[in-house]
C-alpha cells in the first residue's frame, strides 16, 4: 500500500471545484492510488462524493487542479477517451437495448469484430453469473441483476479503473451483502482498480483497501479500513465511522504519549492524544463502545475506571447494548459479549465502568 | 355435499350473495362517478358526438329527391333508362303535379341545385320550369272562365269539392285522399301539420273528378296549413285547372260526370260538353313546352339515379367518381380535383410533420437540458404563439412573405434578388407549409420535451463512459428514448394539419389550399353540405386508419404526452 509518487495509478492534484462560482464543493482534494486498490469514498450526503467521481470520470472538469491518470493529465480529455468504467447509482441500462446489446455497446463503439464481442459478452455475463439472460431487456430484470449487468457493462472493455457510484444503493441488505463480496472478489481476481462511492460505512469497511473520508468537500482521513476504526483522527471521522462513544472535556495536561483530560462533570481521565495540541483546549473523548468494560473481572490492568448508572439494556442476542449515564452523558453507549459468565444489567443499577487509556482518544471539540 | 358447498355462492355479513352485494356498492361508486362527469358527458354528446353523427348521416342522406317529387320518384321505378327513350306520360303527368306543387312551396330550386351536384345545368332547367310550370294551367282557366264566370272563384271549387261546405254532395268525405294530400304536403315542407281545416273532399266528387279533386284538397291543405291563406277565397292554383281539364277529357270518367246530380252538376257537364271535342291533356306535351330540357333523357336519368333516400353518391363524388346506370365512374377530367386535393393534404401535412420534427427536436432537447431558470425563459419563447391569436400569427406571415413583403424587401435590397424577380413565397404551397409549419411547431415541442424531460442524463453519461462519442450517445441512447415523444407530436401535428383550414385559406393561394378549405366551400358556398360531409367523413376515416396503423406500427402505449 505504499503510495509513492510515481506509481500512482489516478492523481487527485489540488482539485477544487465549485458549480455556481459561490461555494467550494470540493476543497483542495489531493488523493493518490495505485494500480488495483479499491479505494472507497465515504462520506454523508451532498459532501462531494460524486462529484469528484464525476471530474474523474470526465462529466465535470475541476475549476482548479489537475487530475492525473497514469501520469496523464485527464483534464482535456473527453469522458469517452478516458476508457473508464462506469457503474451509475440508477444503473442507466440502456432500456431500448437488451442485455446482450447494452454489453455489446461499449465493443461496438470500439470497431471489435463480432466474434470477439459475442465472446467478451458471453465471458462478462458468465462472470456476473447471468450468462442464461442476454436476450432480456433491463426492465425485465430484478433490480439485483440490473446491477450484475450494470458491473458487467462497466467491465466487458476491460477498463483499468471502474467508478461505481453507490452501486447497491437500491438493494436490499441481503442482496447487498452478496453483491459487496462479489463486487470485491471480481476487482481482485481482474486486478483492476475501483473508486467505489458509497455513504454506507459497513460497505466501506468491508470492501475497501483504503477508505477516504469525505466531509464538507475535504478528505478527513485516507486510511484502511481498520486504521480508520481503531485511529480516528478527528472527531468527524470518530463520530461517522461506527459507534463511538464521546465525552466533552478541557485538556489539563498534554505530552506525546498522554493527555489529562478534565471532563466537564469534573472527573480526570487520561487519553491519547490525537489531534489536540496545547492546555486549555476544549476536546471531544472518543471511546469505542466495544473498549469498555464493567465486568470487574475482564477488567484489564491499567484501565481507567468512573462511576456509571444503568439506563437500559437491551438484549440483541450475540450482544447486549446498554445505556449508560457517565459523567453526565445519558448516551453512553457499551457493548459486551453475549458469554456465559456475563452478567445482566438491570436499569437503575449503580456500576463502574472502565477502559485503557489507549483506547480513550481526545480529539478535536 | 362437499360439491354441493363449493358451488353456492359466497353469502355477505346479511345474507346477501357476496357478488350482489359488491356489485351493488359498485354501483353507486360508478353512479357518483357518472354523476360527476355527466356535465362534459352532455357537453360532448351536444357539441361533438351528435354533430358527428349528423355529418356521417348528412354524407349519405338523399331524400330531398323522393320527398320534392315522390310520385315523379315511384313513376319512374318502372322506367329503364337506355340513353334517349323517354319516359312514359306517367311520369311526366307525375312530374308536372310534382314540380307545380314543388314551385309553390318554393322548394324546386333545392331540389334543382341538389341534382345540380350531378348535373351541371339541371338547376337551370328546374328553375326556368319553376316560373313556366303555371302557364298551362293559365290558358286553361281563362278557357273554363270564358265557358263560365264562376270557374275563376275559389268558392266555386270549395262548393264543388269540400263535402263539408253546404251538405250538397251525397255520399260523405273521402278522408283517404285528405290524409295523402296532408301526408304529401308534409313531406314536401319537412312539417307535421294536423288538425282540421274545414275541408274534406266529397266522396262522389272524387269518384268523378279525381285529378281535381286531388290538387284541390293539396291546395286547400296548403293554403290553410302552410300560407295561413283562407282558401275559399281569391283564385285557386293553375294546376287545379290542369286537373280539371283532364278529367274532363278523360273518355273514361265521362259516364260518370254525365251521372252527376245536384245543383253544381250543370256547371260541370256545361264545361265537360264544351271540353268534348278537344284532345287529352298531354302531359309530356305539357312538361316539354314549359321547359324544353324535359325532352332530354338525361335528365330524367339523373332524377331516377339519384332518388334512393341513402346514396352513396356522395363519397363517389369525393374521389372523382360518380354514380351512372352502368355502376360508378370516374369524373369527366375538368371534375377530377378532389383526389388531387387529398393527395396535397396528405403530403404537405407529412412535410409539416417532418419540418416541425426537424425545427422542434433541438429546441425541445435544449428545453429539456438546459438549467432551469434559462429552460422556463425559452418555454415561454415556445408558448408565446399560443398567446397570439391564430389569425394575427397568419396575417403576420402574409406581411412576411408577400412579394413587397419583409423578407422580399430585405433580399432585395441585400442584392441576393432582383427587384423585378421578388420571390414568389406566398399564396403556394411554400407558403402553407412555412405558415403551418410555424403554428403547429409547439404542438411537435411539447410532447417531444415532455418525453426528454424523463430521460435521465445518466444515459448519456453511461454512454460516454463506455466509449461512445457525443453523437454516437445521441444517436443510439438518447435518440432511440426520445423516439415516442416524437411520435406524439407527429401525429399531433399531423392530425391538426390535415383538418387545418384558416391557415391554407389566407396565405394558400390556389395551389396551396387543403381539403378542409374545399370542405369549407361546400358548407358555405356551394352548399353541398352532402358532399362536404362526405368528405369530412374520409378525412375523418383517414385519421382513424393512420391512426390505427400507427397504432400497430410504434404501439400507441409508447405514446407519452408526459
Ligand atoms: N450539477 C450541479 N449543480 C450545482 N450544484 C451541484 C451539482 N451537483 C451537485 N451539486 C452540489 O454539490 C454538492 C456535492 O454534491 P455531490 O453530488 O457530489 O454529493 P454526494 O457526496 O455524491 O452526495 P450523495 O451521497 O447524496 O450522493 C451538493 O451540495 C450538491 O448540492
Ligand atoms: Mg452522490
Amino acid at each position: 500500500m505504499a503510495t509513492a509518487n510515481e506509481n500512482a495509478f489516478v492523481k487527485f492534484d489540488r482539485v477544487q471545484k465549485s458549480y455556481d462560482g459561490e461555494t467550494l464543493v470540493v476543497k483542495d482534494l489531493n488523493l493518490e492510488l495505485p494500480k488495483g486498490e479499491f479505494l472507497t469514498m465515504l462520506g454523508p450526503s451532498g459532501s462531494g462524493k460524486t462529484t469528484c467521481l464525476m471530474m474523474l470520470a470526465g462529466f465535470e472538469t475541476p475549476t482548479h487542479g489537475e487530475i492525473l491518470l497514469d501520469g496523464i493529465s485527464i483534464n482535456n480529455i473527453p469522458p469517452h477517451k478516458r476508457g473508464i468504467g462506469m457503474v451509475f447509482q440508477n444503473y442507466a441500462l440502456f432500456p431500448h437495448m437488451t442485455v446482450a446489446e447494452n454489453l455489446a455497446f461499449p465493443l461496438e463503439v470500439r470497431n471489435i469484430s463480432k466474434s470477439d464481442r459475442e465472446a467478451k459478452i458471453m465471458r462478462a455475463l458468465d462472470m456476473v453469473e447471468m450468462g442464461s439472460f442476454a436476450s432480456r431487456r433491463p426492465a425485465q430484470l430484478s433490480g439485483g441483476q440490473q446491477q450484475r449487468i450494470a458491473l458487467a457493462r462497466a467491465l466487458v472493455f476491460e477498463p483499468e479503473l471502474v467508478l461505481m457510484d453507490e452501486p447497491l444503493g437500491a438493494l436490499d441488505k441481503q442482496l447487498r451483502e452478496k453483491m459487496q463480496f462479489e463486487i470485491t472478489n471480481l476487482a481482485h481476481a481482474l486486478g483492476i482498480t475501483v473508486v467505489y462511492v458509497t455513504h454506507d460505512q459497513t460497505e466501506a469497511l468491508t470492501m475497501s483497501d483504503r477508505v477516504a473520508v469525505f466531509n464538507d468537500g475535504r478528505i478527513q482521513q485516507l486510511a484502511s479500513p481498520d486504521q480508520l476504526y481503531e485511529e480516528p483522527e478527528n472527531s468527524f471521522v470518530a463520530q461517522f465511522i461506527g459507534e463511538n462513544n464521546t465525552l466533552h472535556g478541557e485538556i489539563r495536561e498534554i505530552n506525546k504519549k498522554k493527555a489529562v483530560v478534565q471532563l466537564d462533570s469534573g472527573q480526570l481521565i487520561d487519553c491519547k492524544p490525537v489531534n489536540v495540541n496545547k492546555v486549555g483546549d476544549r476536546t471531544c473523548v472518543s471511546i469505542r463502545p466495544e473498549r469498555v468494560e464493567y465486568n470487574q473481572k475482564r477488567m484489564q490492568k491499567g484501565a481507567h475506571t468512573l462511576k456509571a448508572e444503568v439506563l437500559e439494556f437491551i438484549y440483541m442476542g450475540d450482544l447486549f447494548r446498554t445505556r449508560l449515564r457517565v459523567a453526565g452523558n445519558d448516551e453512553f453507549i457499551i457493548k459486551t459479549r453475549n458469554a456465559p459468565d456475563q452478567t445482566r444489567l438491570q436499569p437503575g443499577q449503580e456500576i463502574e465502568i472502565g477502559w485503557l487509556p489507549e483506547d480513550c482518544r481526545a480529539l478535536d471539540a | 355435499m362437499t360439491d354441493q358447498s363449493s358451488t353456492q355462492p359466497i353469502l355477505a355479513a346479511d345474507g346477501v350473495p357476496l357478488k350482489k352485494s359488491l356489485s351493488r356498492a359498485l354501483r353507486r361508486q360508478k353512479m357518483r362517478a357518472l354523476l360527476l362527469i355527466s356535465p362534459l358527458l352532455i357537453f360532448v354528446m351536444l357539441t361533438f358526438i351528435l354533430p358527428i353523427g349528423n355529418m356521417l348521416f348528412r354524407s349519405v342522406q338523399n331524400d330531398i329527391v323522393s320527398n320534392i317529387m315522390p310520385n315523379t320518384v315511384i313513376a319512374l321505378q318502372d322506367w329503364m333508362p337506355d340513353g334517349d327513350t323517354l319516359p312514359d306520360e306517367t311520369v311526366f303527368e307525375a312530374a308536372f303535379y310534382d314540380l307545380f306543387v314543388a314551385a309553390k312551396a318554393k322548394e324546386h330550386t333545392k331540389l334543382g341545385t341538389r341534382l345540380n351536384y350531378e348535373q351541371t345545368g339541371i338547376s337551370s332547367t328546374f328553375r326556368k320550369s319553376g316560373r313556366g310550370i303555371s302557364k298551362p294551367g293559365k290558358a286553361l282557366a281563362k278557357d273554363m272562365a270564358g265557358i263560365d264566370k264562376s270557374w275563376s272563384k275559389a268558392a266555386t271549387f270549395d262548393a264543388l269539392f269540400n263535402a263539408r261546405s253546404g251538405g250538397t254532395r251525397s255520399g260523405g268525405a273521402d278522408t283517404t285522399l285528405l290524409r295523402a294530400q296532408r301526408d304529401r304536403l308534409n313531406q314536401l315542407k319537412g312539417k307535421d301539420y294536423k288538425g282540421d281545416i274545414g275541408f274534406a273532399p266529397s266522396l262522389e266528387m272524387a269518384m268523378a273528378l279525381p285529378m281535381a279533386s286531388r290538387e284541390y284538397t293539396y291546395w286547400a291543405l296548403f293554403m290553410a296549413l302552410e300560407k295561413d291563406k283562407d282558401f275559399k277565397k281569391g283564385k285557386v292554383s293553375e294546376a287545379i285547372y290542369v286537373a280539371l281539364a283532364d278529367d274532363l277529357t278523360n273518355p273514361a270518367l265521362a259516364d260518370r260526370i254525365a251521372g252527376l246530380t245536384g245543383p253544381d252538376a250543370e256547371l260541370i257537364q256545361k264545361t265537360a260538353a264544351a271540353f268534348r271535342d278537344r284532345p287529352r291533356i298531354s302531359y309530356t306535351d305539357l312538361m316539354l313546352g314549359v321547359n324544353e330540357n324535359w325532352g332530354n333523357p338525361m335528365v330524367w336519368e339523373t332524377i331516377k339515379l339519384h332518388s334512393p333516400a341513402y346514396t352513396g353518391g356522395y363519397f363517389l363524388n369525393a374521389v372523382d367518381m360518380r354514380k351512372t346506370l352502368e355502376g360508378p365512374a370516374i369524373q369527366p377530367e375538368n371534375k377530377q380535383i378532389l383526389i388531387i386535393l387529398f393527395q396535397r393534404t396528405l403530403k404537405m401535412s407529412l412535410i409539416i410533420t417532418v419540418s416541425c420534427i426537424l425545427l422542434g427536436y433541438p429546441v425541445a432537447w435544449l428545453l429539456a437540458n438546459l438549467p432551469v431558470r434559462v429552460s422556463n425563459l425559452l418555454m415561454i419563447l415556445v408558448l408565446l404563439p399560443f398567446w397570439t391569436s391564430l389569425l394575427v400569427r397568419t396575417s403576420a406571415w402574409k406581411v412576411m412573405l408577400q412579394q413587397q413583403g419583409v423578407i422580399n424587401e430585405v433580399l432585395v435590397w441585400l442584392g441576393i434578388v432582383a427587384d423585378n424577380n421578388r420571390l414568389e413565397i406566398i399564396n403556394n404551397q411554400f407558403g402553407t407549409i412555412v405558415a403551418m409549419t410555424h403554428i403547429l411547431l409547439p404542438f411537435m415541442i411539447l410532447p417531444m420535451y415532455s418525453v426528454m424531460q424523463t430521460i435521465p442524463p445518466s444515459y448519456m453519461r453511461a454512454a460516454k463512459s463506455l466509449g461512445a462519442t457525443n453523437w454516437t450517445a445521441f444517436w443510439r441512447v438518447y435518440f432511440p428514448q426520445s423516439v415516442p415523444g416524437i411520435g406524439a407530436g407527429s401525429i399531433l401535428v399531423f392530425i391538426l394539419a390535415i383538418g387545418y383550414y384558416i391557415t391554407p385559406e389566407i396565405v394558400g393561394g390556389t395551389e396551396g389550399v387543403f381539403i378542409s378549405n374545399r370542405i369549407a366551400y361546400h358548407i358555405s358556398s356551394s352548399l353541398n353540405w352532402g358532399l362536404a360531409a362526405a368528405l369530412g367523413a374520409i378525412l375523418l376515416a383517414v385519421v382513424l386508419v393512420l391512426y390505427w396503423a400507427y397504432d400497430k406500427i410504434v404501439g400507441i402505449d409508447n405514446v407519452k404526452l408526459g
